[in-house]
């Protein structure tokens, strides 16, 4: 045989073995596609999804117009080369910028879409079918939240080239390659961010029987870490490291440092850190600077990588929670009785 | 025996729901599972499909452990649940599609089945309807195609004829009827309705306070159920005088003999009918009435589940 024939056998080979490994690894999950098939159409197709929609395009679209408005005086005082990151960054005077709204609103859809993964099964009467049928249980968590997670990225990338695209017919700046990778990176974290919401949702769908009950579950772990976290933080570290007129400078540090390391115990303080220092390649750290540290620095955007670099401890804490939520349905799910009533 | 359960025990906190079942199905019967609500017959069908898991005790099917081989007893086992419900959005076919699919059926063989399913419980005209349209006997039917779109060797029915018309009630019993004589399949079926069991049930378990009382064909339940208690017979012979009730009190086995209306009752420890008339008539007396109390699945039923209701 030709060394040019037994190659080609070879390839023919290793091809057929893996897609035989590929159709196995099919065959194995038929359930979690199945399943992932038929809530992606059950979203796409519900009111609920269209009100969603029309709710994120028009808060988005706001100020999205606020800060095209903006951006010539804005890019005038700050002189930077990234102008047309600013698009997702600067509000306008009374309109908050575009990453505070995805950041208020994005965790809001994914409770909208998951609060009743299972408890919504449950109380239409269709779980107990559902689990009679050949397929895992964690197939069922596994496939919901995938739908969830493939329609808010959906979402997301079409909200994303919707804004970039009137922000380039608004300023007529078109973005640099490096400004579009970091709009990605953007838009693959707040995906991250709302698969976290969402299997948080889906963790209080199996908890709790009424779907009532696991939607104001997540409205009010949302409503505390949007809102009050932030306050409890400072309260806290205040107490800890009293800020007096005449404290010590180290007192002052120290407040900051633990202010900083409750605040990542939030989700949402994780994510909003991530994006800021995402889109804004000025920011060289996050959290209290000591003069040390700037002293001989020059002045100057970060590259890519050394965002990426900056924001991986939150990029993995976010994964660290969405897996937690997890853990949670997995034991809760496992073990419990599906009784049709 | 495809169905069997050892020492099957479920408990919720304290309270047994079942206790100790042991009970053993046969390939290609039909096993009725008859007993009050709240009698532990839902418990059990959990309890065989892996939906939850047993506090003592095990199960198998056809082999099969359902609680650490789910999957596989899931693959040959189909339930329709005790009032089933369906994505009423979507429309009858697209339910029983998603089935199909979940079941792993190649798309054309899924969609033959489901139109032989549908002719089958006579759900064709309306099959491109939301499920939201359907009456509650509709449901039923439909969940009936939507365990067998699978093939099942087995088939769970929990409380079948559960709220509907005595019409769609008819229609259902002769499907699974069909399912049994027909296709050969195992067919398990719970109700607390005694005259539809009797109807179509090859044996019958009774089920009270997570016990199983008797179980057996429905003729000689009586017998197992009151085996020790004695007998009441009514008869009603002419004339009635006192020879007669003599000649009766002398018949082994025969405690008392009361008189009631224009009959007598006769108490006895074994069953003595077939002396008691043979003297009477070689006495020459005319037997116009010779009726056992108390030995009908009726008064089993009355007896332990109106029990079973009050406390």
């Amino acid at each position: 045989m030709l060394p040019k024939q037994r190659i080609l056998t070879e390839a023919k080979s290793k091809l057929k073995s893996v897609r035989h490994k590929l159709t196995d690894l099919a065959e194995q999950n038929t359930g979690l596609l199945v399943l992932c098939r038929k809530e992606l159409a059950d979203h796409l197709n519900s009111k609920r999804f269209v009100i969603i929609v029309i709710l994120v395009a028009l808060t988005g679209l706001a100020s999205i117009y606020a800060a095209a408005n903006g951006i010539r005086a804005a890019t005038q005082d700050q002189k930077t080369d990234f102008v047309f990151l600013y698009l997702f960054t600067a509000g306008g005077k009374s309109v908050p910028p575009f990453i505070s709204f995805i950041a208020l609103l994005g965790p809001l859809v994914s409770l909208a879409l998951s609060f009743d993964a299972i408890c919504g099964e449950r109380s239409r009467r269709t779980l107990s079918k559902l689990l009679a049928q050949p397929i895992y249980r964690d197939a069922v968590i596994n496939g919901k939240f995938l739908a969830v997670v493939i329609v808010s990225a959906l979402m997301l990338v079409s909200l994303g080239a919707l804004v970039g695209g009137l922000g380039l017919l608004l300023t007529g700046i078109p973005p640099s390659a490096e400004e579009l990778v970091r709009i990605l990176a953007f838009l693959f974290l707040t995906t991250v961010y709302m698969a976290l919401w969402s299997a948080l949702a889906i963790f209080f769908s199996v908890c709790f029987r009424q779907a009532a009950t696991s939607a104001l579950a997540g409205m009010a772990v949302w409503l505390f870490f949007s809102v009050f976290a932030q306050l409890l933080v400072g309260l806290v570290a205040d107490a800890i490291f009293p800020l007096t007129d005449q404290a010590a400078a180290q007192i002052v540090f120290r407040n900051q440092q633990l202010r900083q390391f409750l605040g990542w115990l939030s989700p949402t303080t994780l994510y909003s850190e991530a994006v800021i220092a995402i889109l804004n390649p000025s920011i060289r750290i996050l959290g209290p600077v000591m003069m040390e540290q700037i002293e001989g620095a020059i002045a100057g955007p970060l590259p890519l990588g050394q965002s990426l670099l900056l924001i991986w401890p939150h990029f993995t804490g976010l994964i660290a929670g969405a897996l937690l939520c997890f853990a949670g349905s997995y034991v809760l799910f496992m073990r419990q009785e599906i009784r049709a009533d | 025996m495809i169905i069997k359960t050892s020492n099957l025990t479920k408990r919720y906190d304290t309270q047994a729901a079942v206790n100790n079942l042991n009970l053993e199905i046969r390939a290609g019967e039909i096993f009725g599972l008859l007993g009050p609500n709240g009698a532990g017959k839902t418990t059990t069908i959990l309890m065989l499909l892996g939906l939850t898991e047993p506090s003592e005790g095990s199960a198998t099917i056809a082999g099969y452990n359902p609680t650490t081989e789910p999957l596989e007893v899931k693959r040959i086992v189909g339930y329709l649940p005790d009032s089933v419900g369906f994505y009423e959005d979507l429309t009858g076919r697209e339910n029983l599609r998603y089935t199909a699919r979940l079941n792993n059926l190649p798309p054309a063989k899924g969609e033959q089945r489901i139109d032989y399913l549908l002719q089958r419980v006579g759900l064709t005209k309306v099959q491109d309807q939301p499920v939201g349209t359907y009456s509650r006997g509709m449901r039923q039917r439909l969940g009936i195609a939507d365990a067998l779109v699978k093939d099942p060797t087995i088939v769970i029915l929990d409380e079948p004829t559960l709220g509907i018309d005595p019409e769609g009630t008819r229609e259902v019993l002769a499907v699974i009827r069909q399912l049994a004589q027909q296709d050969g399949r195992t067919v398990l079926l719970s109700s607390h309705l005694l005259h539809q069991m009797q109807e179509i049930c090859d044996r019958v378990g009774i089920f009270v306070r997570g016990k199983l009382l008797a179980c057996g064909a429905i003729d000689t339940l009586g017998d197992q159920v009151l085996a020790h208690e004695p007998q009441q017979i009514e008869i009603r012979a002419q004339p009635v005088d006192r020879r007669q009730v003599e000649l009766i009190a002398a018949i082994a086995g025969v405690e008392t003999v009361e008189r009631d209306q224009d009959g007598l009752i006769v108490t006895a420890s074994r069953d003595v009918r077939a002396e008691l008339s043979k003297t009477l008539i070689e006495a020459n007396y005319s037997l116009v009435h010779l009726r056992q109390r108390g030995r009908e699945l009726d008064d089993i039923y009355r007896r332990y589940f109106a029990r079973q209701e009050v406390s």
